[in-house]
């Protein structure tokens, strides 16, 4: 045993607790770095001490950090909903923990009442909550089917999904096609316009999409390899949450030469290659399942603290981790704070929703505000809080992701991968960039800005993740 | 990877997916490769058209349809392992991250594991724990976690917590120290409580945090250094925890070529413990002399005086200051009032055989418990370092509060009494121990209705921030009898006992 080079040279000294040490350790010349300690901001002592202990915990944690980060993303088809998660009729996904009408927030309510107009099941808005108030529509959360969907998340079975493939660990993952911004079913809006959008999005842009992205790959081209473009985006003044402009642009660039050569009326081309190149939030129903992926790839690893979803329904927070499968542990949404569209003010705002959270599991959007500073304004914050607030992950996470790289931090690697027990040490709660849902049903969107999930769900985490090590011990 | 072609050195050309980096960045890392002896030719870049128009002109084209979302690491070399160490070290180029300067410093690290990750990978760290007891645990974990070793000064960590890190810490290769043994001189560096000591060849392994300094001190006022003194805590010999940082610390030190001897130093071990411990050193090459303690070998400075004879080296007299020649009273009675746990124990290990049972809240057998009741009459010896008398307070050696009250108590109770103290220097240590015992001192010889013989063993060096002559004449002219060992010091208490019988 030679305890590194502990014997050899003078240590550099990283100090926890009683400043006496330290000061007597400088007065000797020492190298000491205070650690700015203070008691955990959640847990019983003794669930944090039994996770701190637990032998399978460091190996656990980097399996799970290694098939994070080793995941691929590839889109290889887009096909409705109804075919390739076998959605069956009188169904309905939508974003976070599972949820009941009764349950619902407004913006949900909206959507879900959308989904039954668009897919024929109602004819009427009160036919519609009729039959959602009924239980006539099962409801279920997009994450129980590989699925992710940004705000409200409604997922029927007519729509076209973005379907992504991981090459290295063999999982898929699924988000339908984003709608652009303002009166979008997403936020809760389901008026005449909205409708009208969902028809053409599924008789004419699904179809020239689908034929676009599995035209060449039929033809042998490889697919479009979408990790690359979210790590590029990086580069680009994107964080990939709330802000997605170069990534959509990149997306346009492209499927544009196979968009053109799909056999269709050259309106329709227009329309379709229009729609996209003005929806600055197009490429985020690609990000999120590309995060998506690797999140899954991490699930299912006993003793790992790591969170693998971090999803809001408007009402409910709820995570889960690698360690605990898929048991959700919720709490109380928060409302976000930030700026508002024209009139609209704090009080307009619904609590927080949506599986776009799944961006920040993955280490970048919030994690990464310090790659956006262009957006920090858009949700009321300042350049300095951008890097402050991705330095202050580091200390939530097990590792960077060489893949994602922050620039302005030398292009140090995202934070990645939450681990619950260090939420916990360091009292800060993951940061979120989200964008902000209107409460009333039907209004839309009414801004972006900042939120953090409830610590309630960490706490009911880590007391879950203890008792399941102490059980294994 | 294409196969070379003859003659033509050896040759690299691979395609990665999914790997990205700007092109400044990769122009970095082909310009610090092609800086290499013996590369001829490099190229690292993306594999857009032109990129590969360029490889192609370099003779390097890769085979097959690239994507412009793949890395292309395309390399000439003089041979294979100029090829293959050239091929690393651009794997190296492309995961090295540069340290940002800028904002780094605003966020504070809030875990020792986000300190740890703040420094450099390649140089020699050590974490430092005093944080509340119930929490050290997660701390010390970090450390180990991060291949660091820690030394946890908190007292209050339950033992299964310590047999647990003390595990995981042999499986990572590095050394909890500690807990509740806050010492320890690591490559020169002095940790917790230390004293500034010479550097030398002895090698310390000390489950007494106390003992290691009285033994250290001695050894230096010998000219004699020591190389490191590795605490591993007040517990390690007990059966629960079975001498794991022990063995560890004698295997460090065995391998450490600055070691040439090993002192350990303990308070009493668990026997089969001690045993254990013994065989282990007998198999190292390094030569081990035990110093800890039993009613069969009661004194460390007689342990140090054995050292020194191995060594050739001539055991100095003890430095001391004598006393005011205060005799104790008729029927006086033993009052130890340490901030020295081991420094307590040697005290009633020696009087015990003259004095009989001598009761203490940290009691050599069981039945000498005193309880809560630290005002007790006849032959008492306190800890006041011990973990029940430190819950919310100080440790005695940095806050004397408690210790000067029990002072004041003994002067005012009636009993006859010779009073023996421990006073600690060093790092970490009171500033100025004098200042506050001298007037407590006069206070109490004034107070006290029957003479008050004060005897102080006085642990530190001249090297000490403290000054070891410094204190011990502040302390002698207020009447103490001063002895730079404890184990004289007992004894000197112990005569004036006889004396007084």
């Amino acid at each position: 045993m030679s305890l590194g080079q502990l014997l050899s040279a003078p240590p550099a000294i990283v100090a926890a607790g009683v400043d006496v040490f330290s000061d007597a350790l400088r007065a000797q010349g020492a190298d000491v770095t205070d650690v700015d300690w203070r008691p955990p901001g959640f847990g019983d002592p003794a669930d944090l001490a039994a996770l701190a202990l637990d032998p399978r915990r460091a190996v656990a944690n980097r399996t799970a950090v290694e098939r994070l980060m080793a995941a691929g993303s590839q889109l290889v088809d887009v096909r409705p909903a109804r075919e390739v998660l076998g959605l069956p009729d009188r169904t309905l996904l939508h974003s976070g923990p599972p949820l009941t009408w009764d349950m619902a927030s407004g913006p949900m309510r909206g959507a879900l009442i959308g989904a039954c107009l668009f897919e024929g099941w109602a004819s009427t808005v009160e036919e519609a909550e009729k039959i959602l108030a009924a239980g006539e529509i099962t409801l279920d959360p997009c994450h129980h089917h590989r699925t992710v969907g940004p705000m409200a998340g409604v997922t029927s079975p007519s729509m076209w999904m973005w379907c992504l493939s991981d090459p290295v660990n063999g999982g898929r993952a699924f988000c339908n096609l984003n709608e652009g911004l303002g009166k979008v079913l997403r936020m809760g809006a389901y008026n005449e316009e909205v409708l009208t959008r969902l028809a053409w999005m599924r008789d004419v842009l699904g179809p020239i999409l689908s034929r676009a992205v599995r035209d060449p790959i039929d033809a042998g081209a490889d697919p479009l390899d979408v990790k690359a473009v979210l790590a590029q985006m990086l580069q680009m003044g994107d964080e990939g949450h709330n802000r997605n402009r170069a990534g959509s642009l990149m997306t346009l660039r492209e499927l544009s030469p196979a968009i053109v050569e799909v056999d269709a009326p050259a309106s329709d081309i227009a329309a379709v290659l229009k729609f996209i190149g003005g929806n600055e939030h197009f490429f985020l129903n690609l990000g999120m399942p590309t995060a998506k992926l690797a999140m899954d790839a991490a699930r299912d690893v006993p003793g790992s603290s790591m969170v693998t979803v971090m999803s809001r329904n408007g009402t409910e927070f709820g995570i889960q981790t690698a360690g605990t499968g898929d048991r959700w542990f919720t709490g109380p949404a928060n409302t976000p704070v930030g700026l508002f569209l024209g009139d609209y003010g704090p009080e307009d705002a619904n609590p927080d929703i949506g599986d776009s959270a799944i961006m920040e599991t993955y280490g970048v959007g919030g994690f990464t505000m310090a790659a956006a500073p262009a957006i920090v304004r858009f949700v009321g914050g300042s350049v300095p809080d951008a890097l402050a607030t991705t330095e202050r992950m580091y200390q939530l996470t097990l590792a960077e992701n060489p893949a994602m790289q922050v620039p302005i931090l030398g292009f140090r690697g995202s934070p990645t991968g939450i681990d619950v027990l260090k939420v916990a040490r360091t009292g800060w709660l993951p940061q979120i960039n989200t964008g902000m849902a209107g409460r009333v049903a039907g209004t839309g969107q009414v801004g972006a800005g900042l939120v953090q999930p409830p610590q309630e769900c960490f706490e009911k985490a880590l007391a879950a993740l203890a008792e399941e090590s102490r059980a294994a011990a | 990877m294409s196969a070379p072609p003859p003659g033509a050195g050896a040759r690299h050309v691979s395609l990665r997916s999914g790997v990205y980096a700007d092109s400044v960045k990769l122009m970095q890392v082909s310009r610090d490769i092609g800086a290499r002896d013996g590369v001829s030719a490099v190229l690292v870049a993306m594999a857009t058209p032109l990129n590969l128009e360029l490889a192609a002109g370099m003779g390097l084209a890769p085979d097959g349809e690239p994507s412009p979302d793949q890395l292309l690491i395309a390399i000439k070399a003089a041979d294979e392992d100029v090829l293959a160490a050239a091929v690393t070290a651009v794997d190296a180029a492309l995961a090295a991250r540069e340290r940002s300067t800028g904002t780094a410093d605003a966020i504070p690290a809030r875990t020792v594991a986000a300190g740890l990750d703040a420094l450099p990978t390649d140089g020699s760290a050590l974490a430092i724990v005093s944080v509340p007891g119930q929490y050290a645990v997660a701390e010390a974990a970090d450390a180990i976690a991060a291949g660091r070793s820690v030394l946890v000064f908190s007292d209050g960590v339950p033992v299964e917590h310590e047999v647990a890190l003390k595990r995981a810490a042999h499986d990572a290769g590095v050394l909890v120290m500690g807990p509740d043994c806050g010492t320890a001189i690591v490559s020169g560096v002095a940790l917790g409580f230390a004293n500034v000591v010479r550097p030398g060849a002895v090698g310390l392994v000390a489950a007494s945090g106390t003992g290691a300094q009285q033994v250290s001190c001695l050894l230096d006022m010998a000219g004699v250094g020591v190389s490191h003194v590795l605490g591993v805590g007040g517990r390690d010999l007990s059966e629960a925890v079975g001498g794991l940082a022990t063995l560890d610390a004698l295997a460090a030190l065995d391998a450490d070529p600055a070691t040439e001897r090993v002192l350990l130093v303990s308070k009493p071990p668990a026997p089969s413990v001690a045993a254990a411990v013994e065989e282990a050193a007998g198999k190292l090459a390094v030569p081990v002399r035990s110093a800890a303690l039993s009613p069969e070998t009661p004194d460390l400075t007689a342990a140090v005086e054995a050292l020194l004879a191995d060594m050739g080296a001539a055991v100095p007299e003890w430095p001391a200051r004598p006393g005011d020649g205060t005799t104790a009273a008729p029927g006086a009675v033993l009052k130890g009032l340490y901030s020295g746990g081991t420094l307590a124990d040697e005290a009633m290990l020696l009087a015990a055989p003259v004095l009989g049972g001598i009761r203490s809240n940290t009691p050599l057998e069981p039945g000498l418990d005193l309880g809560t009741d630290l005002s007790a009459t006849g032959h008492v010896v306190i800890d006041f370092g011990d973990d029940a008398l430190t819950v919310g307070r100080a440790h005695p050696m940095i806050d004397p509060t408690l210790r000067l009250e029990a002072l004041a108590g003994v002067a005012a109770s009636g009993e006859p009494a010779v009073l023996l103290m421990d006073v600690v220097l060093g790092h970490g240590a009171d500033a100025d121990p004098a200042g506050s015992l001298v007037p407590a001192l006069i206070a109490a010889r004034e107070t006290s209705a029957t003479p008050l013989p004060v005897v102080i063993a006085l642990v530190g060096t001249e090297g000490d921030p403290q000054g070891w002559s410094r204190q011990a004449d502040a302390l002698a002219a207020a009447g103490a009898a001063v002895f730079s060992s404890n184990a004289a010091a007992t004894r000197h208490a112990l005569d004036l006992l006889g004396a007084a019988r």
